[in-house]
């Protein structure tokens, strides 16, 4: 019985691998991005980034100030000095924007969207692609586009940080994304390919680790509590074992006369 | 001399103050200390216990979570972060509400399996299953319902996709669908009347139904892994041979699931609440939008089987939709349930003494019960629906060939007492 049940436990946990390696497939292959929410000075640069560079279109409407200076370790007076642009906002306001919904979409198309849950909804390692994926685009009205997301309605606010990227023609040894294989030559062929042709104020090591801090906040921004989950979690997990060592040497006392 | 002075009392004190006066020695006797149970249960008959505990934590996190919850189209969404985010461990208190709901499935299908391991629904258990499948059916809609309010893309896309399927009815379809969502379309009306539903009606029921689903399993008695009547063998007192009190022996005993099953839960809880994707769902993540429909829509897994029987139905038949054949199907797949205890016809009750084709037949319906669920989840191709298809025949083949296979195969000879195994 118990080989039987074994064996159809595999053949169901085979069948749900199966499910998951077929819903992965996606389209555009994405840098993986694993948030540590306990590397505060990234949650910090994090936060300055945001504040700085999407904050002015991009809400985050369920995030308060206060809560993100005591989670990220921050003074709130420097928060309110620093981090806090519109006079009429206080610490304990969430981080909402100016710009109304109808301005927006006269001058974007349609409104930026709210990013309090975007690391949930997109996940990390979208953002993290996502971010560094802009590209010279001129037909486009801003005149950028994102491999990530293509036709995108927003402009690359970070170009000066980043320099001006664009997509180029390249042969390589290796099998890039898109690549095709040059049959005579022996090499792959990719047009998809991003390179930066202007540099910007950073360093595209500079510039990865930034939007790696950026992604890092959001990711914060997505979960608030996910920390104090984690933390309070082996306490919680320790404390059931013993409820259950104790529960288990209690049933086995009972139970020693039971044949 | 107050009260029936045939029940047994306390002897003196406060209790036996109560006990003249309601009968709690009796009912405590009834249902805990007098209640023999077999005593060979297995790691299958930790889940009724456990489901109990799960509609305790769902009623009282449900509670806590009406205390902050909005229940408007405009205010829904807001409120479940203000939740996850403002009050005081209402993050855990949501998750413990979320994961409850997938718990509250996982436990409820391991206790509905292992009955069909053992025939516990066979005589004379059969209102004991039925109350069992009310509870599940009820269970169903408290889920469905529930996974409206947090008024994410998947809450609203999911109610729309589950709810249209009665606009397939003939004649009374349309009008049917928009009596239930109180609407033209899913709207704040429709989120109002599943809040009013999720949280008063439905549990009222449910509790009510495992209310008759105890009192109708302890006027007869528990089953056990062999399927054997404990009563059959009584010493000089009256008592089973091989029965035990419920209390102390089994609440010890299912004091050390629960601390196993509380284990799991909370890693759940706090390490992935997400639950892969399966537990709470990504489009979720984002507020509910009519004018924008997700890429994909599947309902939670718990619910994927029956989706899956509903997509595999892709033919129309007498001039009718084949959307309305597959609802029917769909109804059936549970409907069928209910009849079980009359569809089994075997001499013996567990699975350890009947025959071969009992054997591979239960075999089939777990591997065509999962393959639907799995399917129920992934967007459907021409491959996956014949799959569905095929799934979903052998699903109804399990019920509909059970009065034959059951009947006439051999059989092996039950032992007299229950064995340790």
């Amino acid at each position: 019985m118990r080989k039987y049940l074994a064996t159809c436990l595999l053949a169901v946990m085979g069948l749900f691998a199966s499910a998951l390696a077929m819903a992965a497939g996606s389209e555009v292959r994405l840098d993986t991005m694993k948030p540590d929410l306990r590397d505060q000075p990234s949650l910090q640069r994090g936060m300055q980034l945001y504040t700085n560079y999407c904050l002015g279109c991009h809400s985050l409407q369920y995030q308060r100030y206060s809560r993100a200076a005591e989670d990220l370790g921050m003074p709130e007076d420097l928060v309110e000095k620093f981090l806090i642009f519109s006079p009429e906002l206080k610490i304990n306001d969430t981080m909402r924007i100016g710009m109304s919904a109808e301005d927006a979409t006269d001058w974007f198309g349609a409104p930026p969207p709210d990013l309090s849950l975007e690391a949930r909804l997109r996940g990390t390692d979208w953002i993290y692609t996502y971010l560094r994926s802009f590209y010279r685009d001129e037909s486009r009205p801003w005149g950028v586009n994102n491999s990530v997301f293509p036709q995108v309605g927003m402009p690359h606010v970070l170009e000066p940080l980043q320099g001006v990227q664009e997509k180029v023609c390249t042969q390589s040894d290796i099998a890039l994304l898109g690549a095709e294989l040059d049959l005579e030559t022996g090499r792959y062929q990719s047009c998809e390919v991003l390179e930066i042709t202007q540099s910007g104020s950073m360093t595209t090591q500079e510039f990865d680790q930034a939007m790696w801090d950026l992604t890092n906040f959001l990711s914060y921004v997505g979960e608030p509590s996910r920390l104090k989950a984690e933390n309070m979690a082996p306490k919680v997990l320790i404390f059931i074992l013993i409820f259950t060592l104790l529960a288990y040497l209690l049933k086995k006392e009972y139970w020693r006369d039971i044949h | 001399m107050m009260g029936n002075p045939d029940r047994p009392k306390a002897p003196r004190g406060v209790m036996r103050w109560i006990d003249d006066r309601f009968p709690a020695t009796q009912l405590m006797q009834d249902h805990l200390t007098g209640y023999y149970a077999p005593k060979n249960f297995n790691f299958f008959y930790f889940f009724g216990s456990l489901a109990m505990l799960v509609l305790v934590n769902q009623i009282i996190t449900g509670i806590w979570l009406t205390m902050s919850y909005t229940p408007t189209a405009e205010g829904a969404f807001a409120s479940i972060e203000y939740i996850m985010r403002d009050v005081e461990y209402g993050w855990l208190i949501r998750y413990m509400h979320s994961t409850g709901a997938s718990a509250f499935f996982v436990v409820i299908y391991l206790h509905m399996f292992r009955g069909l391991l053992y025939g516990s629904y066979r005589a004379p258990r059969e209102l004991v299953w039925i109350f069992g499948m009310c509870i599940y059916l009820a269970l169903m809609a408290e889920a469905f319902m529930g996974y409206l309010l947090p008024w994410g893309q998947m809450s609203y896309w999911g109610a729309q996709v589950i709810i249209s399927l009665f606009t397939a009815i003939p004649v009374i379809g349309g009008d049917l669908a928009q009596m239930i969502r109180g609407d033209y379309l899913i709207s704040g009306i429709t989120l109002n009347r599943f809040f009013a539903l999720h949280v008063i009606a439905l549990p009222l029921v449910i509790v009510g139904l495992v209310v008759l689903h105890l009192v109708a399993l302890h006027e007869v008695g528990s089953n056990n892994p062999d399927g054997i009547e404990i009563k059959d063998k009584k010493d000089e007192a009256g008592n089973p041979l091989d029965g035990i009190p419920f209390h102390p022996y089994y609440t010890v005993k299912d004091l050390v699931g629960v601390g196993v099953f509380l284990f799991v839960f909370c890693a759940v809880i706090f390490y992935f609440p997400e639950g892969g994707g399966y537990f709470l769902e990504t489009p979720n993540f984002e507020p509910a939008n009519s004018l924008q429909t997700p890429e994909h829509i599947a309902p939670v897994w718990y619910f994927t089987p029956f989706y899956a029987m509903l997509r595999a139905v892709n033919y129309p038949l007498f001039g009718v939709d084949a959307k309305f054949w597959g609802v029917v199907v769909m109804g059936l797949a549970i409907a069928i349930l209910f009849v079980l205890p009359w569809l089994d016809r075997s001499p013996v009750r567990s699975i350890r003494y009947k025959g071969w084709l009992s054997r591979i037949a239960i075999v089939v319906f777990v591997v065509s019960f999962v393959t639907l669920g799995v399917l129920g989840v992934m967007p459907p191709t021409a491959e996956r629906t014949i799959i569905a298809q095929v799934a979903t025949v052998a699903y109804f083949a399990f019920f509909i060939l059970m009065p034959f296979y059951t009947r006439f195969e051999a059989t092996r000879a039950v032992p007299g007492r229950v064995t340790g195994r």
